[in-house]
Protein backbone atom coordinates (compact mmCIF):
# COMPACT_ATOMS: atom_id res chain seq x y z
CA UNK A 1 0.00 0.00 0.00
CA UNK A 2 1.10 3.52 -0.63
CA UNK A 3 0.26 4.59 2.89
CA UNK A 4 3.53 3.27 4.25
CA UNK A 5 5.83 6.15 5.13
CA UNK A 6 8.84 6.44 2.91
CA UNK A 7 11.19 5.32 5.65
CA UNK A 8 9.80 1.80 5.40
CA UNK A 9 9.72 1.47 1.67
CA UNK A 10 13.34 1.64 0.64
CA UNK A 11 16.00 0.09 2.82
CA UNK A 12 19.27 1.61 1.67
CA UNK A 13 21.22 -0.91 -0.37
CA UNK A 14 24.56 -1.48 1.24
CA UNK A 15 27.17 -4.22 1.26
CA UNK A 16 26.92 -5.00 4.92
CA UNK A 17 23.17 -4.44 5.24
CA UNK A 18 23.03 -3.82 8.94
CA UNK A 19 19.69 -4.94 10.28
CA UNK A 20 17.72 -1.80 10.77
CA UNK A 21 15.63 -1.92 13.82
CA UNK A 22 12.66 0.34 13.37
CA UNK A 23 11.72 0.32 16.99
CA UNK A 24 8.59 -0.95 18.65
CA UNK A 25 6.84 2.40 18.85
CA UNK A 26 7.41 3.22 15.20
CA UNK A 27 6.27 -0.18 13.97
CA UNK A 28 3.21 -0.65 16.11
CA UNK A 29 2.09 2.77 17.30
CA UNK A 30 2.09 4.89 14.14
CA UNK A 31 -1.53 5.83 13.42
CA UNK A 32 -3.05 4.03 10.41
CA UNK A 33 0.17 2.17 9.71
CA UNK A 34 -0.13 -1.49 8.68
CA UNK A 35 1.51 -3.87 11.11
CA UNK A 36 3.28 -7.12 10.13
CA UNK A 37 0.88 -9.92 9.15
CA UNK A 38 2.12 -12.24 11.85
CA UNK A 39 1.54 -9.68 14.54
CA UNK A 40 -2.00 -9.22 13.26
CA UNK A 41 -2.70 -12.97 13.45
CA UNK A 42 -1.23 -13.26 16.92
CA UNK A 43 -3.34 -10.34 18.14
CA UNK A 44 -6.50 -11.84 16.64
CA UNK A 45 -6.00 -15.21 18.29
CA UNK A 46 -4.72 -13.54 21.43
CA UNK A 47 -7.93 -11.57 21.90
CA UNK A 48 -9.95 -14.81 22.05
CA UNK A 49 -7.46 -16.40 24.42
CA UNK A 50 -7.64 -13.27 26.56
CA UNK A 51 -11.44 -13.27 26.77
CA UNK A 52 -11.62 -16.97 27.62
CA UNK A 53 -8.78 -16.50 30.11
CA UNK A 54 -10.48 -13.66 31.95
CA UNK A 55 -13.71 -15.60 31.98
CA UNK A 56 -11.99 -18.72 33.41
CA UNK A 57 -10.26 -16.64 36.03
CA UNK A 58 -13.49 -14.94 36.99
CA UNK A 59 -15.25 -18.31 37.30
CA UNK A 60 -12.42 -19.59 39.48
CA UNK A 61 -12.56 -16.51 41.74
CA UNK A 62 -16.33 -16.37 42.15
CA UNK A 63 -16.59 -20.11 42.72
CA UNK A 64 -20.30 -20.09 42.02
CA UNK A 65 -21.17 -22.10 38.91
CA UNK A 66 -24.78 -21.05 39.31
CA UNK A 67 -24.01 -17.50 38.20
CA UNK A 68 -20.57 -17.63 36.65
CA UNK A 69 -20.02 -20.99 34.96
CA UNK A 70 -16.59 -21.67 33.49
CA UNK A 71 -16.09 -21.80 29.70
CA UNK A 72 -15.48 -25.51 29.92
CA UNK A 73 -18.75 -26.05 31.74
CA UNK A 74 -20.63 -23.99 29.11
CA UNK A 75 -19.22 -26.18 26.34
CA UNK A 76 -20.41 -29.30 28.18
CA UNK A 77 -23.82 -27.72 28.74
CA UNK A 78 -24.08 -26.78 25.07
CA UNK A 79 -23.44 -30.36 24.06
CA UNK A 80 -25.98 -31.58 26.60
CA UNK A 81 -28.52 -29.04 25.23
CA UNK A 82 -28.05 -30.41 21.74
CA UNK A 83 -28.30 -34.07 22.72
CA UNK A 84 -30.87 -34.09 25.53
CA UNK A 85 -32.94 -30.93 25.18
CA UNK A 86 -33.20 -30.84 21.39
CA UNK A 87 -31.89 -27.29 21.41
CA UNK A 88 -31.44 -27.49 17.64
CA UNK A 89 -35.21 -27.59 17.50
CA UNK A 90 -35.31 -24.10 19.06
CA UNK A 91 -32.53 -22.97 16.76
CA UNK A 92 -34.59 -24.23 13.85
CA UNK A 93 -37.67 -22.30 14.92
CA UNK A 94 -35.75 -19.08 15.41
CA UNK A 95 -33.99 -19.48 12.07
CA UNK A 96 -37.31 -20.08 10.33
CA UNK A 97 -38.80 -16.90 11.84
CA UNK A 98 -35.74 -14.85 10.97
CA UNK A 99 -35.63 -16.05 7.39
CA UNK A 100 -39.39 -15.61 6.89
CA UNK A 101 -39.58 -12.16 8.49
CA UNK A 102 -36.40 -10.97 6.82
CA UNK A 103 -37.38 -12.20 3.36
CA UNK A 104 -40.85 -10.67 3.61
CA UNK A 105 -39.31 -7.35 4.65
CA UNK A 106 -36.62 -7.43 1.96
CA UNK A 107 -39.04 -8.36 -0.80
CA UNK A 108 -41.00 -5.16 -0.17
CA UNK A 109 -38.24 -2.87 1.11
CA UNK A 110 -35.73 -3.33 -1.72
CA UNK A 111 -38.05 -2.52 -4.64
CA UNK A 112 -39.73 0.29 -2.74
CA UNK A 113 -36.37 1.74 -1.67
CA UNK A 114 -35.10 1.63 -5.25
CA UNK A 115 -38.23 3.38 -6.49
CA UNK A 116 -37.99 5.97 -3.72
CA UNK A 117 -34.36 6.62 -4.58
CA UNK A 118 -35.01 7.10 -8.26
CA UNK A 119 -38.44 8.73 -8.48
CA UNK A 120 -39.08 11.84 -6.49
CA UNK A 121 -42.80 11.21 -6.82
CA UNK A 122 -42.49 7.96 -4.88
CA UNK A 123 -40.00 9.40 -2.41
CA UNK A 124 -42.15 12.40 -1.51
CA UNK A 125 -45.09 10.13 -0.82
CA UNK A 126 -43.45 7.38 1.25
CA UNK A 127 -40.54 9.11 2.93
CA UNK A 128 -42.32 11.10 5.68
CA UNK A 129 -44.26 8.20 7.27
CA UNK A 130 -41.38 5.72 6.93
CA UNK A 131 -38.95 8.19 8.43
CA UNK A 132 -41.28 8.76 11.37
CA UNK A 133 -41.95 5.09 12.04
CA UNK A 134 -38.22 4.33 11.89
CA UNK A 135 -37.81 6.04 15.24
CA UNK A 136 -40.45 3.89 16.89
CA UNK A 137 -38.67 0.85 18.33
CA UNK A 138 -39.93 -2.41 16.86
CA UNK A 139 -39.95 -4.03 20.30
CA UNK A 140 -42.53 -1.49 21.52
CA UNK A 141 -44.97 -2.94 19.00
CA UNK A 142 -44.86 -6.39 20.62
CA UNK A 143 -47.76 -5.93 23.09
CA UNK A 144 -49.89 -4.37 20.38
CA UNK A 145 -49.15 -7.18 17.98
CA UNK A 146 -49.93 -9.78 20.63
CA UNK A 147 -53.34 -8.12 21.03
CA UNK A 148 -53.87 -8.05 17.28
CA UNK A 149 -52.29 -11.31 16.17
CA UNK A 150 -52.00 -13.49 19.24
CA UNK A 151 -48.89 -15.46 20.15
CA UNK A 152 -48.38 -17.38 16.93
CA UNK A 153 -45.72 -17.24 14.26
CA UNK A 154 -47.27 -14.32 12.43
CA UNK A 155 -46.69 -12.08 15.46
CA UNK A 156 -42.94 -12.92 15.56
CA UNK A 157 -42.59 -12.49 11.84
CA UNK A 158 -44.36 -9.13 11.96
CA UNK A 159 -41.97 -7.88 14.65
CA UNK A 160 -38.98 -8.80 12.51
CA UNK A 161 -40.66 -7.28 9.50
CA UNK A 162 -41.19 -3.97 11.31
CA UNK A 163 -37.65 -3.97 12.66
CA UNK A 164 -36.07 -4.67 9.29
CA UNK A 165 -38.37 -3.04 6.77
CA UNK A 166 -38.25 0.59 7.85
CA UNK A 167 -34.48 0.63 8.22
CA UNK A 168 -33.80 -1.30 5.05
CA UNK A 169 -36.09 0.75 2.85
CA UNK A 170 -34.30 3.96 3.80
CA UNK A 171 -30.86 2.41 3.33
CA UNK A 172 -31.81 1.17 -0.13
CA UNK A 173 -33.30 4.56 -1.00
CA UNK A 174 -30.02 6.18 -0.09
CA UNK A 175 -28.06 3.71 -2.20
CA UNK A 176 -30.31 4.36 -5.19
CA UNK A 177 -30.03 8.08 -4.66
CA UNK A 178 -26.24 7.90 -4.75
CA UNK A 179 -26.00 6.32 -8.23
CA UNK A 180 -23.99 8.95 -10.15
CA UNK A 181 -26.09 10.93 -12.64
CA UNK A 182 -23.34 10.59 -15.25
CA UNK A 183 -23.86 6.83 -15.36
CA UNK A 184 -27.46 7.30 -16.40
CA UNK A 185 -26.75 10.27 -18.68
CA UNK A 186 -24.15 8.34 -20.65
CA UNK A 187 -26.68 5.59 -21.30
CA UNK A 188 -29.19 8.09 -22.67
CA UNK A 189 -26.58 9.48 -25.06
CA UNK A 190 -25.86 5.93 -26.18
CA UNK A 191 -29.47 5.63 -27.25
CA UNK A 192 -31.00 3.91 -24.24
CA UNK A 193 -34.66 4.41 -23.42
CA UNK A 194 -35.81 5.24 -19.88
CA UNK A 195 -36.69 1.61 -19.26
CA UNK A 196 -33.33 0.38 -20.59
CA UNK A 197 -31.50 2.86 -18.41
CA UNK A 198 -33.48 1.62 -15.41
CA UNK A 199 -32.82 -2.08 -15.76
CA UNK A 200 -29.48 -2.08 -17.54
CA UNK A 201 -27.73 0.73 -15.65
CA UNK A 202 -29.58 1.86 -12.56
CA UNK A 203 -30.39 -1.58 -11.12
CA UNK A 204 -26.97 -3.17 -11.60
CA UNK A 205 -25.36 -0.02 -10.19
CA UNK A 206 -27.21 -0.54 -6.90
CA UNK A 207 -26.88 -4.33 -6.48
CA UNK A 208 -23.59 -4.63 -4.57
CA UNK A 209 -24.57 -2.06 -1.97
CA UNK A 210 -28.06 -3.51 -1.62
CA UNK A 211 -26.54 -6.88 -0.69
CA UNK A 212 -24.42 -5.03 1.86
CA UNK A 213 -27.53 -3.39 3.31
CA UNK A 214 -29.23 -6.80 3.54
CA UNK A 215 -26.22 -8.15 5.39
CA UNK A 216 -26.34 -5.35 7.95
CA UNK A 217 -30.10 -5.46 8.56
CA UNK A 218 -29.99 -9.26 8.90
CA UNK A 219 -27.93 -8.73 12.04
CA UNK A 220 -30.58 -6.42 13.47
CA UNK A 221 -33.30 -8.98 12.73
CA UNK A 222 -31.80 -11.29 15.36
CA UNK A 223 -32.17 -8.68 18.08
CA UNK A 224 -35.87 -8.15 17.34
CA UNK A 225 -36.55 -11.86 17.14
CA UNK A 226 -34.98 -12.65 20.50
CA UNK A 227 -36.90 -9.83 22.17
CA UNK A 228 -40.14 -11.14 20.67
CA UNK A 229 -39.34 -14.66 21.82
CA UNK A 230 -38.40 -13.49 25.31
CA UNK A 231 -41.76 -11.80 25.71
CA UNK A 232 -43.84 -14.75 24.65
CA UNK A 233 -43.05 -17.83 22.63
CA UNK A 234 -43.34 -21.59 22.78
CA UNK A 235 -40.17 -22.39 20.89
CA UNK A 236 -37.09 -20.58 19.80
CA UNK A 237 -33.78 -19.54 21.28
CA UNK A 238 -35.38 -16.62 23.13
CA UNK A 239 -37.91 -18.82 24.87
CA UNK A 240 -35.14 -21.31 25.68
CA UNK A 241 -33.22 -18.48 27.39
CA UNK A 242 -36.30 -17.47 29.36
CA UNK A 243 -36.87 -21.01 30.62
CA UNK A 244 -33.18 -21.35 31.50
CA UNK A 245 -33.47 -18.20 33.61
CA UNK A 246 -36.35 -19.69 35.60
CA UNK A 247 -34.20 -22.71 36.43
CA UNK A 248 -31.22 -20.49 37.29
CA UNK A 249 -29.16 -22.04 34.51
CA UNK A 250 -26.71 -19.28 33.59
CA UNK A 251 -24.62 -21.83 31.69
CA UNK A 252 -27.51 -22.55 29.34
CA UNK A 253 -28.21 -18.86 28.81
CA UNK A 254 -24.60 -18.23 27.90
CA UNK A 255 -24.50 -21.25 25.59
CA UNK A 256 -27.66 -20.01 23.85
CA UNK A 257 -26.30 -16.48 23.43
CA UNK A 258 -23.07 -17.79 21.96
CA UNK A 259 -25.13 -19.92 19.58
CA UNK A 260 -26.88 -16.79 18.32
CA UNK A 261 -23.50 -15.14 17.84
CA UNK A 262 -22.26 -18.08 15.81
CA UNK A 263 -25.43 -18.09 13.69
CA UNK A 264 -24.94 -14.39 13.05
CA UNK A 265 -21.35 -14.99 12.04
CA UNK A 266 -22.43 -17.73 9.64
CA UNK A 267 -25.03 -15.56 7.88
CA UNK A 268 -22.55 -12.71 7.69
CA UNK A 269 -19.93 -14.95 6.08
CA UNK A 270 -22.61 -16.23 3.72
CA UNK A 271 -23.50 -12.70 2.60
CA UNK A 272 -19.85 -11.80 2.20
CA UNK A 273 -19.37 -14.88 0.02
CA UNK A 274 -22.42 -14.01 -2.10
CA UNK A 275 -21.00 -10.53 -2.50
CA UNK A 276 -17.62 -11.82 -3.59
CA UNK A 277 -19.02 -14.29 -6.08
CA UNK A 278 -21.79 -12.12 -7.53
CA UNK A 279 -19.85 -8.86 -7.76
CA UNK A 280 -16.25 -9.65 -8.69
CA UNK A 281 -15.95 -6.21 -10.23
CA UNK A 282 -16.35 -4.26 -6.99
CA UNK A 283 -13.18 -2.46 -6.02
CA UNK A 284 -12.77 -4.03 -2.59
CA UNK A 285 -15.24 -5.90 -0.44
CA UNK A 286 -13.76 -4.69 2.84
CA UNK A 287 -11.07 -5.86 5.14
CA UNK B 1 -23.36 15.74 -42.99
CA UNK B 2 -23.51 16.15 -39.22
CA UNK B 3 -23.93 19.67 -38.06
CA UNK B 4 -24.94 20.73 -34.59
CA UNK B 5 -26.37 24.12 -33.98
CA UNK B 6 -27.05 25.83 -30.69
CA UNK B 7 -29.62 28.50 -31.36
CA UNK B 8 -30.30 31.36 -28.94
CA UNK B 9 -29.96 29.11 -25.92
CA UNK B 10 -30.50 30.70 -22.52
CA UNK B 11 -30.63 28.99 -19.16
CA UNK B 12 -32.00 30.30 -15.89
CA UNK B 13 -32.25 28.47 -12.59
CA UNK B 14 -34.68 29.29 -9.85
CA UNK B 15 -32.95 29.27 -6.46
CA UNK B 16 -33.92 30.37 -2.98
CA UNK B 17 -32.22 33.69 -3.61
CA UNK B 18 -34.15 34.31 -6.77
CA UNK B 19 -33.39 33.56 -10.37
CA UNK B 20 -29.84 32.86 -11.48
CA UNK B 21 -28.86 33.43 -15.08
CA UNK B 22 -26.48 30.66 -16.07
CA UNK B 23 -26.37 31.13 -19.83
CA UNK B 24 -27.37 34.15 -21.86
CA UNK B 25 -28.36 33.78 -25.49
CA UNK B 26 -25.72 31.53 -26.88
CA UNK B 27 -25.60 30.70 -30.54
CA UNK B 28 -22.97 28.65 -32.27
CA UNK B 29 -22.76 26.18 -35.10
CA UNK B 30 -20.33 23.34 -35.37
CA UNK B 31 -20.22 22.32 -39.04
CA UNK B 32 -19.63 18.77 -40.20
CA UNK B 33 -16.24 17.40 -39.18
CA UNK B 34 -15.19 20.39 -37.10
CA UNK B 35 -13.52 20.12 -33.74
CA UNK B 36 -14.88 22.97 -31.62
CA UNK B 37 -13.68 23.74 -28.11
CA UNK B 38 -15.43 25.76 -25.44
CA UNK B 39 -13.22 27.30 -22.78
CA UNK B 40 -14.22 29.54 -19.94
CA UNK B 41 -13.66 30.26 -16.29
CA UNK B 42 -15.08 27.76 -13.84
CA UNK B 43 -18.78 28.21 -13.17
CA UNK B 44 -19.44 29.90 -16.50
CA UNK B 45 -21.96 27.25 -17.48
CA UNK B 46 -19.93 25.54 -20.17
CA UNK B 47 -20.82 22.08 -18.87
CA UNK B 48 -24.48 23.08 -18.70
CA UNK B 49 -24.24 24.15 -22.33
CA UNK B 50 -22.93 20.73 -23.25
CA UNK B 51 -25.68 19.00 -21.28
CA UNK B 52 -28.16 21.10 -23.23
CA UNK B 53 -26.48 20.10 -26.49
CA UNK B 54 -26.83 16.45 -25.46
CA UNK B 55 -30.51 16.95 -24.65
CA UNK B 56 -29.96 16.00 -21.01
CA UNK B 57 -31.00 19.47 -19.84
CA UNK B 58 -33.81 21.49 -21.36
CA UNK B 59 -32.86 25.12 -21.92
CA UNK B 60 -35.12 27.91 -20.71
CA UNK B 61 -34.99 29.45 -24.15
CA UNK B 62 -33.73 28.46 -27.56
CA UNK B 63 -33.07 25.05 -29.05
CA UNK B 64 -30.46 22.67 -30.29
CA UNK B 65 -30.63 21.54 -33.89
CA UNK B 66 -28.95 18.57 -35.43
CA UNK B 67 -28.70 18.89 -39.21
CA UNK B 68 -31.35 21.58 -39.02
CA UNK B 69 -33.86 19.52 -37.03
CA UNK B 70 -34.64 20.54 -33.44
CA UNK B 71 -33.76 17.90 -30.83
CA UNK B 72 -35.80 17.42 -27.71
CA UNK B 73 -34.43 14.33 -26.04
CA UNK B 74 -30.98 12.79 -25.66
CA UNK B 75 -30.18 10.17 -28.25
CA UNK B 76 -27.54 8.00 -29.85
CA UNK B 77 -26.87 10.71 -32.45
CA UNK B 78 -25.09 12.82 -29.82
CA UNK B 79 -22.60 10.66 -27.93
CA UNK B 80 -21.18 12.04 -24.72
CA UNK B 81 -17.98 11.49 -22.76
CA UNK B 82 -17.94 12.65 -19.16
CA UNK B 83 -15.05 13.41 -16.87
CA UNK B 84 -15.76 10.65 -14.38
CA UNK B 85 -17.97 7.70 -13.42
CA UNK B 86 -18.04 7.02 -17.09
CA UNK B 87 -17.61 3.27 -17.34
CA UNK B 88 -20.03 0.72 -15.95
CA UNK B 89 -18.03 -1.15 -13.30
CA UNK B 90 -20.03 -4.36 -13.70
CA UNK B 91 -19.21 -4.72 -17.40
CA UNK B 92 -15.89 -5.69 -18.94
CA UNK B 93 -14.12 -3.15 -21.14
CA UNK B 94 -15.45 -4.90 -24.23
CA UNK B 95 -19.03 -5.01 -22.99
CA UNK B 96 -18.80 -1.37 -21.97
CA UNK B 97 -17.74 -0.47 -25.50
CA UNK B 98 -20.50 -2.66 -26.96
CA UNK B 99 -23.17 -1.11 -24.73
CA UNK B 100 -24.54 1.23 -27.43
CA UNK B 101 -24.51 -1.31 -30.27
CA UNK B 102 -26.11 -3.86 -27.94
CA UNK B 103 -29.02 -1.51 -27.27
CA UNK B 104 -29.38 -0.95 -30.99
CA UNK B 105 -29.49 -4.75 -31.42
CA UNK B 106 -26.47 -4.87 -33.67
CA UNK B 107 -25.65 -8.56 -34.35
CA UNK B 108 -23.02 -9.90 -31.90
CA UNK B 109 -20.46 -10.59 -34.61
CA UNK B 110 -20.59 -7.01 -35.92
CA UNK B 111 -20.49 -5.67 -32.40
CA UNK B 112 -17.42 -7.66 -31.66
CA UNK B 113 -15.69 -6.48 -34.80
CA UNK B 114 -16.32 -2.83 -33.87
CA UNK B 115 -15.19 -3.26 -30.27
CA UNK B 116 -12.05 -5.20 -31.23
CA UNK B 117 -11.09 -2.46 -33.66
CA UNK B 118 -11.62 0.29 -31.09
CA UNK B 119 -9.84 -1.63 -28.34
CA UNK B 120 -6.80 -1.81 -30.58
CA UNK B 121 -7.09 1.79 -31.73
CA UNK B 122 -7.43 3.06 -28.18
CA UNK B 123 -4.45 1.04 -27.04
CA UNK B 124 -6.45 -1.19 -24.72
CA UNK B 125 -5.17 -4.48 -26.15
CA UNK B 126 -5.13 -7.17 -23.53
CA UNK B 127 -7.74 -5.43 -21.40
CA UNK B 128 -10.84 -6.42 -23.36
CA UNK B 129 -12.11 -8.74 -20.65
CA UNK B 130 -10.88 -6.72 -17.68
CA UNK B 131 -13.24 -4.89 -15.36
CA UNK B 132 -12.81 -1.10 -15.15
CA UNK B 133 -11.48 -1.33 -11.60
CA UNK B 134 -8.10 -2.56 -12.86
CA UNK B 135 -7.71 0.27 -15.41
CA UNK B 136 -5.74 3.45 -14.84
CA UNK B 137 -7.50 6.81 -15.18
CA UNK B 138 -6.19 7.29 -18.71
CA UNK B 139 -7.28 3.83 -19.80
CA UNK B 140 -10.74 4.38 -18.36
CA UNK B 141 -11.19 7.53 -20.41
CA UNK B 142 -9.85 5.82 -23.53
CA UNK B 143 -12.45 3.09 -23.00
CA UNK B 144 -15.14 5.72 -22.48
CA UNK B 145 -14.20 7.42 -25.74
CA UNK B 146 -14.18 4.04 -27.48
CA UNK B 147 -17.66 3.38 -26.13
CA UNK B 148 -18.93 6.67 -27.54
CA UNK B 149 -17.29 6.00 -30.93
CA UNK B 150 -18.61 2.42 -31.10
CA UNK B 151 -22.07 3.90 -31.41
CA UNK B 152 -20.99 5.99 -34.41
CA UNK B 153 -22.70 9.17 -33.24
CA UNK B 154 -23.15 12.17 -35.53
CA UNK B 155 -21.69 14.47 -32.94
CA UNK B 156 -19.30 13.73 -30.11
CA UNK B 157 -19.78 15.82 -26.97
CA UNK B 158 -16.93 15.81 -24.48
CA UNK B 159 -17.16 17.36 -21.04
CA UNK B 160 -13.63 17.86 -19.71
CA UNK B 161 -12.82 14.23 -20.46
CA UNK B 162 -9.19 14.61 -19.38
CA UNK B 163 -9.86 16.95 -16.46
CA UNK B 164 -9.19 14.34 -13.80
CA UNK B 165 -5.95 13.05 -15.31
CA UNK B 166 -2.42 14.06 -14.42
CA UNK B 167 -0.59 16.40 -16.79
CA UNK B 168 1.55 13.75 -18.52
CA UNK B 169 -1.35 11.38 -19.13
CA UNK B 170 -3.45 14.27 -20.36
CA UNK B 171 -0.87 15.18 -22.99
CA UNK B 172 -0.75 11.59 -24.25
CA UNK B 173 -4.54 11.46 -24.35
CA UNK B 174 -4.73 14.68 -26.35
CA UNK B 175 -2.32 13.33 -28.92
CA UNK B 176 -4.29 10.10 -29.14
CA UNK B 177 -7.54 12.03 -29.52
CA UNK B 178 -6.24 14.17 -32.42
CA UNK B 179 -5.09 10.98 -34.14
CA UNK B 180 -8.47 9.36 -33.66
CA UNK B 181 -10.25 12.49 -34.79
CA UNK B 182 -8.13 12.66 -37.98
CA UNK B 183 -9.30 9.14 -38.68
CA UNK B 184 -13.01 9.49 -37.99
CA UNK B 185 -13.52 13.22 -38.67
CA UNK B 186 -16.41 13.44 -36.25
CA UNK B 187 -18.08 16.70 -35.42
CA UNK B 188 -16.85 17.39 -31.90
CA UNK B 189 -17.90 19.85 -29.22
CA UNK B 190 -15.30 19.74 -26.49
CA UNK B 191 -15.57 21.58 -23.17
CA UNK B 192 -12.46 22.29 -21.13
CA UNK B 193 -10.94 24.80 -18.77
CA UNK B 194 -7.48 23.94 -20.07
CA UNK B 195 -6.54 26.58 -22.64
CA UNK B 196 -3.61 24.69 -24.13
CA UNK B 197 -5.78 21.64 -24.52
CA UNK B 198 -8.34 23.67 -26.44
CA UNK B 199 -5.71 25.15 -28.77
CA UNK B 200 -4.00 21.82 -29.32
CA UNK B 201 -7.23 20.01 -30.19
CA UNK B 202 -9.58 22.57 -31.69
CA UNK B 203 -10.29 24.08 -35.06
CA UNK B 204 -12.30 26.77 -33.34
CA UNK B 205 -12.29 28.00 -29.76
CA UNK B 206 -15.26 29.67 -28.15
CA UNK B 207 -14.20 31.65 -25.12
CA UNK B 208 -17.01 32.13 -22.63
CA UNK B 209 -17.55 34.91 -20.15
CA UNK B 210 -18.12 34.38 -16.46
CA UNK B 211 -21.71 33.95 -15.29
CA UNK B 212 -24.01 34.61 -16.97
CA UNK B 213 -22.14 32.70 -19.63
CA UNK B 214 -21.97 34.25 -23.07
CA UNK B 215 -19.59 33.66 -25.92
CA UNK B 216 -17.13 36.47 -25.70
CA UNK B 217 -14.71 35.61 -28.46
CA UNK B 218 -14.48 33.09 -31.23
CA UNK B 219 -10.98 32.15 -32.31
CA UNK B 220 -9.91 30.13 -35.32
CA UNK B 221 -6.94 27.94 -34.57
CA UNK B 222 -4.88 28.25 -37.74
CA UNK B 223 -2.27 25.73 -36.72
CA UNK B 224 -1.98 23.08 -39.42
CA UNK B 225 -2.76 19.45 -38.79
CA UNK B 226 -1.68 16.82 -38.05
CA UNK B 227 -0.71 18.36 -34.74
CA UNK B 228 1.95 16.67 -32.72
CA UNK B 229 3.90 17.24 -29.57
CA UNK B 230 6.00 19.84 -31.46
CA UNK B 231 2.89 21.94 -32.01
CA UNK B 232 3.06 22.88 -28.33
CA UNK B 233 6.41 24.62 -28.70
CA UNK B 234 5.47 26.53 -31.84
CA UNK B 235 5.23 30.31 -32.03
CA UNK B 236 1.63 30.44 -33.18
CA UNK B 237 0.64 28.19 -30.30
CA UNK B 238 2.20 30.61 -27.82
CA UNK B 239 0.49 33.60 -29.41
CA UNK B 240 -2.93 32.01 -29.29
CA UNK B 241 -2.37 30.85 -25.72
CA UNK B 242 -1.40 34.32 -24.53
CA UNK B 243 -4.45 35.77 -26.20
CA UNK B 244 -6.84 33.31 -24.57
CA UNK B 245 -5.10 33.46 -21.20
CA UNK B 246 -5.60 37.22 -21.16
CA UNK B 247 -9.31 36.96 -21.85
CA UNK B 248 -9.91 34.17 -19.36
CA UNK B 249 -7.95 35.97 -16.69
CA UNK B 250 -10.06 39.06 -17.14
CA UNK B 251 -13.24 36.98 -16.95
CA UNK B 252 -12.07 35.09 -13.88
CA UNK B 253 -11.37 38.38 -12.11
CA UNK B 254 -14.86 39.55 -13.00
CA UNK B 255 -16.29 36.35 -11.56
CA UNK B 256 -14.45 36.87 -8.28
CA UNK B 257 -15.59 40.48 -8.09
CA UNK B 258 -19.21 39.62 -8.70
CA UNK B 259 -18.97 36.94 -6.00
CA UNK B 260 -17.62 39.55 -3.62
CA UNK B 261 -20.35 41.99 -4.59
CA UNK B 262 -22.98 39.37 -3.84
CA UNK B 263 -21.49 38.52 -0.44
Amino acid sequence: MSRVPAARVAPAPSAVRPRRSRGFVRTYLTPKQAIPGRARAILAVGSFVFVVGVWTLLAALVQNPLFVPSPYQVVLTWWDMMVNLAFYNDVGWSTFRIVAGFLLAAVVAVPLGLLMGSFEVVRSFFNPPINAIRYMPASAFIPLLILLQGLGEDEKITIIWIGVFFQLVLMVMDIAHRVPDEMLSVAYTLGASRWTVFYKVFLPATFPEVVDALRITMGWAWTYLIVAELVAAEHGIGSFILIAERYLRADRIIAAIITIGVLGLITDTLFAAIHRIAFPYVQKVRA
Amino acid sequence: MSEIQIADVAMRFGTRHGEVKALERISLTVPDGQFACIVGPSGCGKSTLLMIAAGLVTPTEGEVRLNGKPTLEPGADRGMVFQSYSLYPWLSVRRNIEFGPEIKRVPPADRRKTSSELIHLMKLDGFADAYPKVLSGGMKQRAAIARALANDPEVLLMDEPFGALDAQTRQIMQELLTDIWQRYRKTVLFVTHDIEEAIFLGDVIYVMTSRPGRIRTTLRVDIPRPRTFDTLTGRRFAELRNQVVGIIHEESLKAVESELARA
